[in-house]
């Protein structure tokens, strides 16, 4: 177990910079989820670490040793492959067995830690197939045995889920969670897939465009987003995001206004604002509810109704051309068209000054 | 459009067979002929040429022509030597070739594009271009030895490998091969501790069975068959001759005809070996390559 580092992390490709000054600190045995959309320098970043890209400027820290001009074998990391990346040419047994034969380590040994990892992720009799002969959480399963029996200080998984069908992605996703608390390793894990990033991190580093959105624990992603970014991208379906105006400002308290949204007063979160600026109004789907009549907050026309069972997923035209989602916790009919009114608590809400696009 | 029954699609294998067949044929004449011909004395040779006689083994048949041939030259020397410096050849340059490639293909260098590119240029020079400036270098270059130095590498062996160890086309082959591998596996490797070399041996190589036996089949058919220029001018001396050269040399002992065509049935005798061995990888490399052996 160890603990990494990154300071003023930069990485170009030629003259376009794809990491622009990334600063983590990740914990020892700590989960951390790297997460954000195609292209914002998330795997990048994770090849830095294990050393499979070079660092164009910053330092990278394992164990409190500087690593940036270490080759990969040496720093004591595994890392796990979205493509698998097991060697299609040994078995089960010499693929997890790898790390430890390019080691040299005695057989005796090599034999007790493959069982020992076999063991644990279940897999004791596909240990003399061949990977051809293995699914695709089988042989997930197996890069991740690859990755245990080395005991590294620090495990790096690149979107190790994303070529699984729905149903073992969840299966695997318990298991890696299970993983974590059963070796209480330091894990880095990248992902586009914000449901594995909720439930697997101790805690998220969003990011886009090469640099950090934010980082903390999920739920406090989740309840306090620092930006408009990180509130639409957590979170299924995504927070609704309405164009407002400012019309008074009290301290922390900012009353707002918007032909969708009757007038109210919302939290500023300690974000500044000025009156007769236009902002943002985020609220969640989950936290909007049917209103009885017309007595709602927001008021618009049924375009979609999505029956869940559980609950009721609607889309909703706002008389300004918007729309916005609800997510009804119950079974609910509203009819294509009809005019609806919902409701929500502006204390959920978030107010942020950007204005979407 | 007509429609596939079964009646003509029998009639479809049967055309193709007869075409195949045909072209078998074709190929096989010259081949049946000269094993043929080198069973018949030459009065008969001669007069059999004009008939279908000439590709079946009737009348006088003998071995004598082979008894003959290798009394006049010492065919078995330089068909060893021929298959010596292809063997010794073919195993240098795959093993040097391949680690040129990974070279180019894995590894951060400064300078690697610019090389690989003055590698490749090089297969647009023909090799008489160079022959005389590699004449003068090899007859100065030194050789430490058992007997300690020497200078000049004319008559012997290694003249007719070194320089043929190396060539862009088999640099080109691995290159092209190992772009198309997986990088994740050989990132894998080198995350599970690996050395560039054990990724190399452990992981590139294991995985290069069809660019290796492409490689190995175009190299050695190149030297076994190919090689005669080069082994002309830096080879005098019968002791290190190749075969190819071989054959100008007894053409030129005003033999007869039969007798030559049992030396041509010799020569053949390890290539058609080889093919045979190899028939399958032979296929798969030139459809992949559309490269001509």
């Amino acid at each position: 177990m160890a603990t990494v580092r990154l300071s003023d992390v930069r990485k170009s490709f030629g003259s376009v910079e794809t990491i622009k000054g990334v600063d983590i600190e990740i914990g020892d045995g700590e989960f951390v989820v790297f997460v954000g959309p195609s292209g914002c320098g998330k795997s990048t970043l994770l090849r830095m670490i294990a050393g499979l890209e070079d660092i164009t400027s910053g330092t990278v820290e394992i164990d409190g040793q500087v690593v940036n001009d270490i080759e990969p074998k040496d720093r004591g990391i595994a890392m796990v492959f979205q493509t698998y990346a097991i060697f299609p040419h040994m078995t089960v047994r010499e693929n997890v067995a790898f790390g430890l034969t390019i080691k040299g380590a005695p057989k005796e040994e090599k034999e007790r830690r493959v069982a020992e990892a076999a063991r644990i992720l279940q897999m004791e009799h596909l240990l003399d197939r061949r990977p051809s002969e293995l699914s695709g959480g089988q042989r997930q399963r197996v890069a991740i045995g690859r990755a245990i029996v080395r005991d590294p200080k620090v495990f790096l998984f690149d979107e190790p889920l994303s070529n699984l069908d729905a149903a073992l992605r969840m299966d695997m996703r318990m298991e890696i969670g299970k993983l974590h608390q059963s070796l209480k390793a330091s894990m880095i894990y990248v992902t586009h897939d914000q449901v594995e990033a909720m439930t697997l991190a101790d805690r998220i580093v969003v990011l886009k465009d090469g640099k950090v959105m934010q980082a903390g624990p999920p739920m406090d992603l989740y309840h306090e987003p620092a930006n408009l970014f990180v509130a639409g991208f957590l979170g299924a379906p995504s927070m609704n995001f309405i164009p407002v105006n400012v019309d008074g400002v009290d301290g922390d308290h900012v009353t707002i206004s918007s032909p969708s949204v009757d007038r109210m007063t919302v939290r500023g979160r300690g974000r500044e604002f000025t009156v007769g600026q236009t902002a943002t109004l985020g609220v969640r789907p989950q936290y909007i509810r049917a209103a009885a009549g017309t007595d709602g907050m927001l008021h618009g026309h049924v375009e979609l109704t999505e029956r869940l069972g559980s609950e009721t997923v609607v889309d909703v035209a706002l008389p300004t051309g918007g729309k916005i989602i609800a997510a009804l916790p119950e079974d609910r009919i509203l009819a294509h068209g009809s005019e609806a009114s919902f409701e929500f608590d502006p204390s959920q809400a978030h107010l942020f000054p950007e204005v979407e696009r | 459009m007509a429609l596939v029954t079964k009646e003509n699609a029998g009639l479809r294998l049967v055309t193709r067979y007869a075409v195949l067949t045909l072209v078998a044929l074709v190929f096989a004449f010259p081949l049946v002929f000269m094993i043929i011909s080198s069973l018949k004395p030459d009065q008969q040779l001669l007069q059999d040429t004009s008939s279908l006689r000439a590709f079946l083994p009737v009348g006088d048949i003998s071995l004598d022509n082979y008894r003959a041939a290798f009394d006049r030259a010492p065919i078995g020397r330089f068909m060893l030597n021929s298959i010596f410096v292809t063997i010794v050849t073919v195993s240098m340059s795959v093993a040097i070739c391949s680690l040129a490639a990974f070279a180019f293909v894995y590894m951060k260098w400064s300078g690697r594009d610019a090389a690989l590119s003055i590698v490749l240029a090089t297969l647009i020079i023909p090799f008489e271009t160079i022959a005389v400036p590699l004449l003068l270098m090899v007859s100065r270059l030194p050789w430490i030895g058992v007997e300690g130095v020497e200078w000049g590498w004319l008559n012997t062996y290694r003249v007719q490998i070194v320089p043929w160890i190396v060539d862009a086309l088999t640099v080109f082959l691995f290159v092209q091969y190992f772009k198309d591998l997986p990088r994740e596996l050989i990132e894998a490797a080198r995350a599970e501790g690996a050395s560039w070399f054990q990724v190399y041996r452990r992981v590139v190589m294991p995985l290069s069975g069809p660019v290796l036996a492409t490689a190995v089949i175009l190299k050695s058919l190149k030297m076994y068959n190919e090689q005669y220029l080069w082994p002309l001018i830096v080879v005098q001396d019968e002791a290190h001759r190749p075969i190819m050269v071989g054959l100008g040399y007894f053409f030129q002992l005003n033999v007869a005809w039969g007798e030559l065509m049992a030396y041509l049935t010799l020569i053949s005798v390890p290539v058609l070996v080889f093919y045979l061995i190899l028939q399958r990888a032979f296929i798969a490399s030139i459809a992949s390559t559309g490269v001509k052996g």
